[in-house]
């Protein structure tokens, strides 16, 4: 296995512990970033909602100034993000490079997009249900767990790996501001030093990565279709 | 009793106000069937909606004898149960999953909770789909489960907004026994908004036609059917009636339509007291006239017999003249369509 590796790709096996610690710097922020950005997205996905016109709790100041947050973050490049947010992150975790500096741009690059996709996701939710649920004397919290969250659960799956994929996209960026990982060790130490190698094999690691991540997230949608996923079932 | 007094409904839309109640009042006796019928897919819905979610501006809605207000709105929303067109059930939820939703979260216990999901699951007859998923379910199944999710608060009011306009006629049939069967074996007021006269007809006691956000008619449905007073009545009975089509066939001057001079195309409406008599032979052999039926229908309506006969009556005009005096004597509405000695 090591001779074959040294032959097909000789370049990677000289720097295969710097190709270690750039994969595990990419898996560190994309978990990390991931969690962050998931959480808070779910919750921007849900304002929405819940606040827009004819929502359950309408509420056009918090919708319109969510919507221009969003707006305007959603359209800047992510490259032009990182740096924009320097002197931010700086302030808020001490440092803007490394892995720990890239975890807050990378938040700010996915949340908006993920809100987006939360919204749409949970827009799809008929309406009826909703005030069936309603007329069952439901509130804002159960309107919201028991009925949006529940029934759009195979959407939020699809829109959630659509947007973790894009995230792995979004740290390999990450190198810029120092924070290594797959991207920048392409560019360093392949590209740079004319590895063609290096490169294949990060393109090679990344599609696997997105290939595993989509067919995981096309399954786990699929098996929550029209029914849930652990099902307890009550007849003897 | 359900009491709406003076309700009022206006849409403001970019196009215009578009009113779209303008001063109902309703009394619904408890324990009764009340149904609610217009055209406007709306008229009937906003009317229950309203008295659901109350907006206290124009109206002056009571409930058990209390004026509206907020702290009331929430009482009474537990107190209704309501099901609707598309079912609305939790597709990612089991049957018993389904029907549970109200009673989760009210602190009731586990067994409790299931103890009244199976009693409810046997009111509707459904208790092999406990662990079925609804789109595992066929409509009229799926209307079932929602009725069972309605009642599962114990409401006294159930709400039925067009609860048969998605399902075939079997379905339907079967979904209005079964709330005919509820009313009676729960006593639950069921007020019924529809588009449909059939389901007026088959389950309703008392019926509240609606036109341009006002009552046309209200009254017990046989009253109603038998005796419409408004042109939009006149004009639900003819769409639900094989007399209907009669318009129809004067419209197209259909060979049965055309009469001789001493014709009468004649509609002969038969009340409670008529039905049963020979009066059609009676004033046959007494006035020497002779009646060509073109269309006919009995259909019974809360055990009594309601419908009529459309056709030619033709003999002497003083004969024809009697005849239809005799008729009207004997408790026959007569209606002259056309008259052949005007043609």
């Amino acid at each position: 296995m090591e001779a074959w590796i040294k032959e097909i790709a000789p370049n990677l096996y000289t720097y295969r512990s710097k190709f270690f610690t750039a994969c595990s710097a990419t898996v560190e922020m994309f978990w990390k970033a991931g969690l962050i950005a998931f959480v808070i997205g779910l919750f921007f996905g849900i304002l929405l909602v819940v606040t827009k016109k004819g929502g359950i709790r309408q509420n056009p100041v918090v919708y319109q100034l969510t919507n221009l947050v969003i707006n305007i973050f959603r359209s800047i490049p992510f490259i032009i993000l990182l740096i924009f947010l320097i002197p931010l992150t700086r302030a808020m975790v001490g440092t803007a490079i490394g892995v720990k500096g890239a975890i807050l741009p990378l938040v700010f690059g996915t949340v908006p997009f993920y809100s987006r996709q939360v919204e749409v996701a949970l827009s799809g939710v008929e309406e009826g249900k909703i005030e069936a649920a309603r007329s069952m004397g439901s509130g804002t919290c159960g309107l919201i767990f028991r009925v949006y969250l529940h029934e759009a659960l195979p959407d939020l799956i699809r829109v959630t790996t659509v947007t973790a994929i894009s995230l792995i996209g979004l740290t390999t960026m990450a190198g810029a501001v120092g924070a290594g990982g797959i991207g920048s060790f392409a560019i360093n130490y392949g590209q740079n030093q004319n590895h063609q190698d290096i490169v294949n094999v990060c393109v090679i690691v990344l599609l696997v990565v997105t290939f595993v991540l989509q067919s995981l997230g096309n399954s786990l949608a699929k098996r929550t279709t029209n029914r849930s996923l652990f099902q307890i079932r009550h007849n003897k | 009793m359900i009491e709406v007094r003076n309700l009022k409904k206006t849409y403001h839309l970019k196009s215009g106000d578009v009113t779209a109640l303008d001063g109902v009042s309703l009394s619904i006796e408890d324990g009764s069937v009340y149904g609610v019928i217009g055209y406007s897919p709306d008229e009937g819905t906003i009317t229950m909606g309203e008295y659901r979610d109350i907006e206290i501006r124009a109206g002056q809605p009571y409930y058990q004898g209390r004026r509206m207000d907020t702290r009331l709105q929430n009482e009474m929303r537990r107190g209704i149960g309501m099901i609707f067109q598309h079912f609305n059930l939790l597709e990612r939820s089991t049957v018993f999953d389904n029907i549970a939703y109200p009673l989760k979260y009210t602190g009731r216990s586990r067994e409790e909770i299931r103890a009244r999901v199976l009693e409810l699951l046997e009111l509707v007859d459904l208790q092999d789909k406990i662990d079925v998923f609804p789109s595992q379910l066929s409509g009229g199944q799926k209307q079932r489960v929602a009725i069972a999710r309605a009642l599962a608060a114990n409401p006294k009011i159930l709400l039925s907004d067009e609860a048969t306009s998605a399902l075939d006629p079997d379905a339907t049939e079967s979904i209005l026994n079964l709330l005919k069967d509820l009313n009676r074996k729960l006593g639950i007021t069921i007020v019924i908004i529809t588009h449909e006269m059939a389901v007026i007809k088959t389950i309703a006691d008392r019926v509240a036609v609606m036109e341009n956000g006002r009552i046309a008619e209200e009254g017990s449905v046989y009253d109603v059917f038998s005796d419409p007073k408004a042109e939009i009545t006149k004009k639900f009975i003819n769409s639900s009636s094989p007399l209907g089509k009669i318009e129809r066939m004067i419209a197209e001057d259909s060979g049965f339509t055309q009469l001789k001079p001493g014709e009468k195309l004649v509609k002969l409406i038969f009340q409670k007291e008529s039905v049963g008599e020979p009066v059609l032979t009676v004033a046959a052999q007494r006035f020497g006239v002779t009646l060509n039926i073109i269309l006919a229908n009995v259909e019974y309506l809360h055990g009594n017999p309601f419908g009529g006969t459309i056709g030619v009556l033709s003999g002497r005009p003083e004969d024809l003249d009697a005849a239809i005096r005799f008729l009207k004597d004997s408790h026959v509405r007569v209606e002259v369509l056309k008259d052949g000695s005007l043609d």
